[in-house]
This record gives C-alpha cells, sequence and structure tokens, in this order.
C-alpha cells in the first residue's frame, strides 16, 4: 500500500493532474490496452485451445482422418455411420442411464446428510469434513482399483451377498450389476454438493420456520413449502453441474473395465467410446463427430434445465 | 451461472417467496416447571444420541472404502480379496517395498517426481494466468468484456472431450506428445475457466474504492494488480492452488493422452500400468501403490480441511 500511494513517477499521475477532460479519455484509452493486455493469457488460451479446436474438430467431423494421411472430406457419412452403429447407441445409453439414475440419487443424499448437518448437534464440522473426502479421490485411478477390488467375483461384496443368502457373484464381471456399481461410487461422492447444500441452508433465516411452526406446518410441509424454495437456486446450481460433469465420467470406466468398456459393453461410458475410437482405433473424423454429438446434447440439457428454470428456482428479490 | 447469487442465496429472501403465511403471533409463555424441564433435557440427550448414533454409521459406511484400501496396503495379497475386515495378524511393509520398486525398470519417485513437477507447474500456471484474466474481468473496463466474461462462463460448461481431438492433432504436429507441455499449456493460459471465475467473484467483493485512491495517487494497472489486488487475494489464491494442485495431481485422461514413454508418466498412469502388468494378482502392492498415489491428496486434506471444504462451499468448486 505505501509503495502505491508514494509512486509519482507514473505517467498516470501526470495526466490524472493536468487538464480534467482530457483525464477521462485518456484513462478509458488505458483501460482499453490494460484489459487486453491482462486478458490476454486467456484469450490466447480460449482462441488456441478451445475456439480453434472446436472448429477444427467440426470440420474433422465431415472428414475421414487417421492422424497419418491428411483428412479426406466424407460429407455426413461420420453422422449416418454413428447413427448406424449399435456400439454408439449402447454408449448412449449407458451415459444417460448414469446421468439419469445417478445424478438424481446423489443430490438426494447429500441433500439428505446436508439438512442432518444443519441440525444443532455438536461435531456437525467434523462429520462434514469426513463426508465431503471422497469427493476428492473418488475419480482418482486408486479408487477406481479398490472399486474393482470390492466388487470383483469374490470381492467382498460379493461375501456380504453371500451372508445375506443373496445370490454369489462379482458385479465387475456382470453385465446388469455394472451400472449399480458406478452409481455407487458417484453416490458416495455425495459430499461436494452436499457441502454447497448445506451453505445454502445455513443461509435459509431459520424464521421462516418458526413462523411455519406458528402456522401449524408439519416437518413435510416445512420441507416442500420452505426448505426446498429457498434452496432451489443452489438445487439448481449442482444440478446442472453434476449433469454436466456425469456425461463426462471417464476415469473410473477405463481402469474397471480395463479400457474396453466391458463385460458386454455395459460400462462403454461415451466418453470411452469416444476415445476408443480417437485414440485407440484412430477413427479421429468419427470420433470428432462424436464428440460434436455430446456438445449438442449436453448444450440442449443445459438449455432445457435454464429455461425450466424459471419455473421453480426462486431469487431472492422477486415477490410473487 | 454468472451471478453469485446462484451459489449463495441472500438471506434477504421473504417468506412470501417462500409461500408461508407469517402471522405476528408468538407461543405465550408457559409456566415452567422443573419436572418438565429436566424431561425435555433427557428427550433431548437422547435425541442427540440417535443423532449421533447415525451419523458414525454414516461416517464407517463413508470411510470404508478408504479404509479398507489403507489397511488393506498392509496385508499379505492373498488376505485381500473378499476380506471385509479391516485387521489382519500378518500386517507388514512388504507392499510398500515391493510399490517403491517401481515398474518396468522405473522406480517409484521418478513416477512421483513427475506428478509433483506437473502438479506445482500447475498451480504456478493456475495461479498466475487466472488471477491476471480476472483482475481484467473485474476491475477493468473496456469494449467487449461482458462478451468475453460470457464466453469464460459458456467454457465451464463445455464438454472438454470437444477439444482433445484437435488439440491433440496440434501438439502432436508441434512435436510437443511425450512432453508436459500440452498438458500445463491450459493451466498457464487461465484454460480451466472455474478458477478465473473464483477470482473474479472474490475480487468483486474487493471495495472499489482501493483501486480508486491508488489510481488518484498515480498507479497504473499493473501496481494496482501486483500491490493492492494480489495480497488481498490471498485466501482465494490459496484455494484455487490447493485445487489445482489436487486435480492435476488426480488427472488421467491429459497424461494417458500424451505421455507414451513411462519415465514420463505420473502416478495415476503408472498405478494403471501396474494393474495392467501384474496380472498374477499382486493386489498387496497394488493397494500399496494406489495409498501412496493418494498420500499427497490426503495430506492436503488434513492439513487444508478448512480451505477446501470452505472453497467448495462458497463457490461451488468440485472435488
Amino acid at each position: 500500500m505505501t509503495a502505491v500511494t508514494s509512486g509519482t513517477t507514473l505517467d498516470d499521475a501526470r495526466g490524472a493532474r493536468s487538464a480534467p477532460p482530457e483525464r477521462g479519455r485518456a484513462r478509458r484509452r488505458r483501460d482499453v490496452g490494460a484489459g487486453f493486455a491482462f486478458l490476454s493469457p486467456w484469450l490466447v488460451g480460449f482462441v488456441v485451445l478451445t475456439a480453434f479446436p472446436m472448429v477444427a474438430s467440426l470440420y474433422l467431423a465431415f472428414t475421414d482422418y487417421d492422424l497419418f494421411r491428411p483428412p479426406s472430406w466424407v460429407g455426413l457419412e461420420n453422422f449416418t455411420k454413428l447413427f448406424d452403429d449399435p456400439r454408439f447407441w449402447t454408449s448412449a445409453k449407458v451415459t444417460a442411464i448414469y446421468v439419469l439414475v445417478g445424478t438424481p440419487i446423489k443430490l438426494a443424499a447429500a441433500l439428505a446428510v446436508a439438512m442432518l448437518l444443519n441440525m444443532k448437534h455438536r461435531g456437525q464440522g467434523a462429520y462434514r469434513s469426513i463426508f465431503y473426502a471422497p469427493s476428492l479421490i473418488g475419480a482418482s485411478v486408486s479408487i477406481a482399483i479398490v472399486w474393482k477390488a470390492m466388487f470383483i467375483d469374490d470381492g467382498i461384496v460379493d461375501r456380504i451377498q453371500q451372508l445375506f443368502g443373496l445370490p454369489a457373484g462379482g458385479w465387475v464381471g456382470d453385465p446388469s450389476k455394472t451400472m449399480p456399481m458406478f452409481v455407487l461410487l458417484a453416490v458416495w461422492t455425495f459430499g461436494a454438493p452436499m457441502v454447497i447444500f448445506l451453505a445454502g441452508l445455513k443461509q435459509t433465516p431459520g424464521e421462516l420456520y418458526e413462523a411455519a411452526s406458528v402456522d401449524g406446518a408439519g416437518p413435510i410441509r416445512k420441507f416442500w413449502r420452505i426448505t426446498i424454495p429457498m434452496l432451489s437456486p443452489v438445487l439448481f446450481f449442482n444440478l446442472l453441474l453434476e449433469t454436466i460433469g456425469a456425461f463426462q465420467v471417464f476415469g473410473s470406466a477405463f481402469i474397471i473395465s480395463g479400457g474396453t468398456g466391458g463385460p458386454a459393453d455395459s460400462t462403454l461410458f461415451y466418453t470411452l467410446y469416444l476415445y476408443i475410437k480417437g485414440f485407440a482405433q484412430f477413427d479421429m473424423g468419427y470420433a470428432s463427430a462424436m464428440a460434436w454429438v455430446l456438445v449438442v446434447v449436453v448444450g440442449v440439457i443445459t438449455a432445457i434445465l435454464f429455461k425450466t428454470s424459471n419455473a421453480w428456482v426462486h431469487y431472492s428479490g422477486d415477490n410473487r | 451461472m454468472s451471478d453469485t447469487h446462484i451459489v449463495t442465496p441472500p438471506l434477504s429472501a421473504q417468506a412470501a417467496a417462500a409461500g408461508v403465511p407469517v402471522s405476528g403471533g408468538s407461543r405465550p409463555p408457559g409456566p415452567i416447571d422443573t419436572t418438565s424441564r429436566q424431561a425435555a433435557k433427557r428427550r433431548k440427550g437422547v435425541r442427540s444420541l440417535g443423532f449421533h448414533a447415525f451419523m458414525v454409521v454414516c461416517t464407517i459406511v463413508v470411510l470404508y472404502p478408504a479404509a479398507w484400501m489403507l489397511t488393506s496396503s498392509f496385508k499379505p495379497s492373498n488376505e485381500i480379496i473378499g476380506n471385509i475386515s479391516l485387521w489382519s495378524d500378518n500386517f507388514s511393509a512388504t507392499n510398500f517395498a515391493t510399490a517403491l520398486s517401481g515398474i518396468g525398470g522405473v522406480g517409484f519417485w521418478t513416477f512421483f517426481g513427475n506428478s509433483m513437477i506437473l502438479a506445482v507447474a500447475s498451480v504456478v500456471g493456475v495461479i498466475l494466468s487466472s488471477t491476471v484474466a480476472a483482475y481484467a474481468f473485474a476491475r477493468i473496463d473496456f469494449p467487449g468484456r461482458s462478451v468475453f466474461f460470457a464466453i469464460m462462463i459458456g467454457t465451464l460448461l463445455l464438454p472438454f472431450h470437444v477439444v482433445i481431438i484437435p488439440q491433440y492433432i496440434m501438439f502432436n504436429e508441434l512435436g510437443m506428445v511425450n512432453t508436459f507441455i500440452p498438458l500445463l499449456a491450459p493451466k498457464f493460459l487461465a484454460g480451466e475457466a472455474f478458477f478465473v471465475f473464483l477470482m473474479v467473484q472474490f475480487m468483486r467483493n474487493l471495495p472499489r474504492e482501493l483501486d480508486e485512491a491508488a489510481r488518484i495517487d498515480g498507479a497504473g494497472h499493473v501496481r494496482i494488480f501486483r500491490s493492492i489486488m494480489l495480497p488481498l487475494m490471498r485466501p482465494a489464491i490459496i484455494t484455487s492452488s490447493i485445487f489445482a494442485f489436487i486435480w492435476s495431481w488426480n488427472d488421467f485422461l491429459g497424461p494417458l493422452l500424451y505421455l507414451k514413454k513411462p519415465d514420463m508418466y505420473p502416478l495415476p498412469i503408472a498405478l494403471r500400468l501396474y494393474v495392467d502388468q501384474t496380472s498374477v494378482s499382486d493386489y498387496g502392492a497394488q493397494m500399496a501403490m494406489a495409498v501412496l498415489a493418494l498420500l499427497p491428496v490426503m495430506i492436503f486434506f488434513i492439513l487444508f480441511q478448512r480451505y477446501i471444504v470452505d472453497g467448495v462451499a462458497t463457490q461451488g468448486l468440485k472435488g
């Protein structure tokens, strides 16, 4: 601070003291320069690492390209192949089920636990930290290996099933059980949305609940009429980010299936199939087409979420 | 997304918005005798006991996979699969000795070193680029700023898979595959919009008067940024550093795409190689390696849990 106040050598200072009308214009001109200078790392990154690659992948989606020979234009062929490709539809289905089942369960668990943590008891801070911890490591290779070891034939999950007299067998090799296994992994990382829900709950004024109690509202009514509306911006935020995140699950599926998406393509998540097409089979035109389909689908879902949010997300200050 | 209040709905929301009629009445003060007070206290004690019993069960369920990994890493390989117990009479550190001896002629510390270089460089890159970009967004008026800001927010929601193929082709053409450059370039170019967004939000809450005063005293943007903003940004910088480190440390897809030589591998890729190679199921060494790969993250969490959890709570950062 002292360094700033004593700094009179900068030409800003002279400009500022001389002619007031010119000051504004000079300052604005300087701001434009400074603005772009400060923005330049991001701007370069955006152009080189996002905008140009997006355009390039859109172009590649209409070509046949294997990284070694130059791309050749094939028109809509990649897309027609895509829609005739049963593995594409399988990967879309696997991802859709994961998003539609995993995300709501994860968010429900997160909200339920957040409400418990919002009660007045000792040790809430410790519980909050412990429950959050899996979110930091859930997507790691280490945890994928642990998950596989737990759900494999004769693994501990199999043993627990047998203890309860359920049919034996691990989940890793059973196509009908791999999805529940991944959903459980997603639910295990409920901590991140939980912490965000809890922050929202803490901002809900207690008087609302007191007033509702006086009026004879029960806990269920209070939940639907106070908690949910007051929490709706946070709910929207979590729903948006968790949905987009769920579309992009990759590492754990790669590790658990050994990079194949098996058994019987039951773990062939969309991103995994995209990786196999692009980087194992070097069918980069096809993979680019897949990437653009993903962008469009995620874009449409995001747009729908934003549009419908007007109906159910309440921001304070909108008194209706 | 661009608004703060999505993450932190302000307190001022009225009962009307929630659809709750507010009546003026409050509970009439009743006579309180000691017996009913004691009964209430006892009831509260029972409720508290029930609450903690439930939470402890939840804690055990949540921590079990990690605890199982940790204890398994000390067990002999034949006692791991299917062993629910977290205890063994044969605990030893031999698995760690095996894991530390490395894979395919490359030592463990090489992988660890690669992970460390990538993570530390990521932190440096993220902090340098995102603070600078955030200053432009939060503090300088220039044409197109709001458009750029909207684009930046848009990239937050963009599935990054759309760019990996052209990026790979580009870095391949430039001969940068098998270097750390493709992994670090996005960090130094503010490619992780989350951090820029976090910094912008933080900077917007700093009083404007500070810059105005400095401006009147003749400071330019560089000076204001360096001498006023950066010191005040400390909490946001610490939070971002922790997350940048952990995200880089756990990153799998990036190194999988760009690093093909084992002596360039960071730990997650080495771990995957390990699992593929030890098909004879040396589970003990796998678990030991898995633990070692997560160790820095766990240490970070224990040391900085306040920053991490509060960072998530206030900024909506994910794990």
